[in-house]
């Protein structure tokens, strides 16, 4: 897209300032795509850690990333339309997984659902332990991730225009009807583009699962913990594994960069002058 | 049929304290920006919470904070046109038309809906717009398409906000007509916040409400308002459309000053 005053701002200055970053964000992605030759890469593939890892963290994100959209998405509406100090408090309280390390989220996991922690007890005596399990792989990146998916859902979800909400109840539609019919829809570019941010994130996670799930292969060993066993063994699986994990995120990417202008394109199409459009009969 | 809405309500900056009431013909309500207009509207349609009042249509009590009656929206049979005219801007021309008959008439198919809102686009010569989105429209013929969808579920009370404020010149005093003539063939109760006294006179309502800092400040016939204007708004609303006003003889009403005043 072309940019208005792009030739009064963006010229040689501009670009040489810019492309120390440029170069730093960029440059060790460069390395990591050239560091191994594809023998390696089908070495790396086919390690024992590999498989297993690749298809835990598939799981694991589809999981909670199902667990943030199904819990989230109300909690989002509710911190859009809600005014008063309770919805800026937990507006607040979602912010906060984002600042906090993901080491410090694992410990206070550890001291929620932990043999000693705060629900751990309770939970046990019905026969359940969640650290240490797959399930406490999930519960580690919905904590992490589900702010992300929260506050671009909430974003999109501000936009949407009151007066529209109230014309749908006043045509005889329910709360659910016009949160279903109207809203959703309307926010369905920011919802998908917070989704899609709150997976790579949970694809990433690695902090908080080491210390509250713990790096056991096929239950608890996601792809970043994988990297990081195998760099103590084998560089090459490391290596094979992070370009797995640089693949599925850089995919995950374009639908993220793509996919919401083109939902929203949808809505804000420019008036069509009549000639294009055929009178019918 | 008569209706009334005696509405409190916090408006931003001050508190809305407000009744209006009408007939079968249309009452206009006039006021500056950041009157409470809207805010009135909202609180008729059952969109923002009063703090307290009564709204009844006909024999029908929308709201009433003592006897603990607050109809939700869907129940109100209130047709609402805002600013801007509320398409659903992710719906074809066509669905925007038939979303109110989904919750009308459950009883029916989608396809039965379909082409019910297909018959209504061509009374109103809009069958052509059918399958476009609403952001292709021009705004008179987004103006039509909203009116035509509010009117599709017979509200018993419509509600127009500025409905020709984004209109240019041209389209706009062809809609004024259109607007005219659609309300009074349908001879039940609107109410329509304008900022141009043209459509006081097109609309040939017999009240206009003058609205400001959330108080009715006048009310009477458009005429005794343009003759004893209450305040400077009032008198610069008129002056522009009914210059003679202001200097002619008074119309033989007197203009009722409402007691918030």
């Amino acid at each position: 897209m072309r940019r208005p005053n792009g030739g009064l701002w963006g010229g040689r200055g501009a670009l040489l300032a810019a492309i120390p970053m440029l170069a730093i964000l960029v440059v060790p992605l460069i390395a990591l795509a050239g560091a191994s030759s594809p023998s390696d890469i089908a070495a790396g593939a086919r390690h024992p850690l590999f498989a297993p890892a690749l298809w835990l963290s598939a799981r694991t994100t589809v999981a909670s990333l199902a667990v943030i959209v199904t819990a989230g998405t109300p909690l989002a509406w509710w911190l859009a339309r809600a005014s008063g100090r309770g919805a800026r408090t937990a507006e607040l309280l979602v912010d906060l997984p984002v600042v906090i390390p993901p080491a410090v989220m694992g410990i206070a996991l550890l001291q929620t659902f932990g043999p000693h922690g705060l629900l751990g007890p309770a939970l046990a005596s019905l026969g359940i332990h969640l650290p240490f399990t797959t399930t406490a792989v999930v519960a580690a990146q919905v904590v992490v991730s589900a702010p992300f998916y929260i506050q671009g859902a909430a974003a999109a979800f501000r936009r949407v225009d009151d007066d529209l909400l109230i014309v749908a109840r006043t045509l005889g539609q329910s709360p659910a009807g016009a949160f279903f019919r109207v809203a959703v829809p309307l926010a369905l570019p920011g919802m998908v583009a917070g989704a899609a941010l709150s997976w790579a994130r949970a694809l990433g996670e690695f902090g908080a699962t080491l210390f509250f799930a713990g790096n056991f292969t096929g239950s608890t060993q996601t792809m970043p913990l994988a990297i990081y066993t195998a760099l103590e063994s084998d560089t090459r699986v490391a290596v094979a594994l992070a370009l797995v994990l640089a693949a599925a995120s850089v995919l995950l990417l374009v639908p993220l960069r793509t996919l919401p202008s083109l939902l929203s394109r949808r809505l804000d199409r420019p008036p069509r002058s009549p000639h294009a459009h055929p009178l019918p009969k | 049929m008569k209706w009334e809405a005696r509405v409190r309500a916090r408006a931003g900056a001050f508190d809305l304290n407000a009744t209006v009431a009408g007939d079968g013909a249309p009452v206009v309500l006039i006021g500056p920006n950041g009157s409470g207009k809207t805010t009135l509207l909202r609180a008729v349609s059952g969109g923002h919470a009063p703090v307290s009042g009564r709204i009844c249509v006909g024999e029908r009590v929308l709201y009433d904070s003592e006897g603990g009656v607050c109809l939700p929206p869907e129940e109100r049979r209130i047709g609402y046109v805002p600013q801007g005219y509320g398409l659903f801007p992710h719906l074809r021309v066509l669905d925007n038309v038939a979303f109110g008959l989904s919750a009308a008439r459950p009883g029916q198919s989608r396809a039965q809906r379909r082409t019910a809102a297909a018959a209504l686009l061509e009374e109103i010569a809009c069958g052509h717009l059918a399958e476009r989105l609403p952001a292709t429209l021009s705004g008179g013929e987004k103006q039509r398409v909203a009116l035509a969808r509010a009117l599709l579920s017979e509200p018993d009370l419509l509600l127009l906000d500025e409905p020709l404020a984004a209109l240019d010149a041209a389209t706009r005093r062809d809609m004024r007509g259109y607007l005219a003539g659609h309300l009074a063939a349908r001879g039940k109760p609107a109410l329509v916040v304008t900022h141009d006294a043209r459509d006081v006179q097109a609309l040939g309502a017999p009240a206009v409400y003058a609205l400001e800092k959330g108080v009715v400040v006048q009310r009477g016939s458009p005429a005794d308002l343009a003759a004893h204007p209450a305040s400077d708004f009032v008198r610069e609303f008129f002056r522009s459309a009914w210059p003679g006003a202001l200097s002619g003889e008074p119309s033989g009403f007197s203009a009722e000053r409402s007691s918030e005043a």
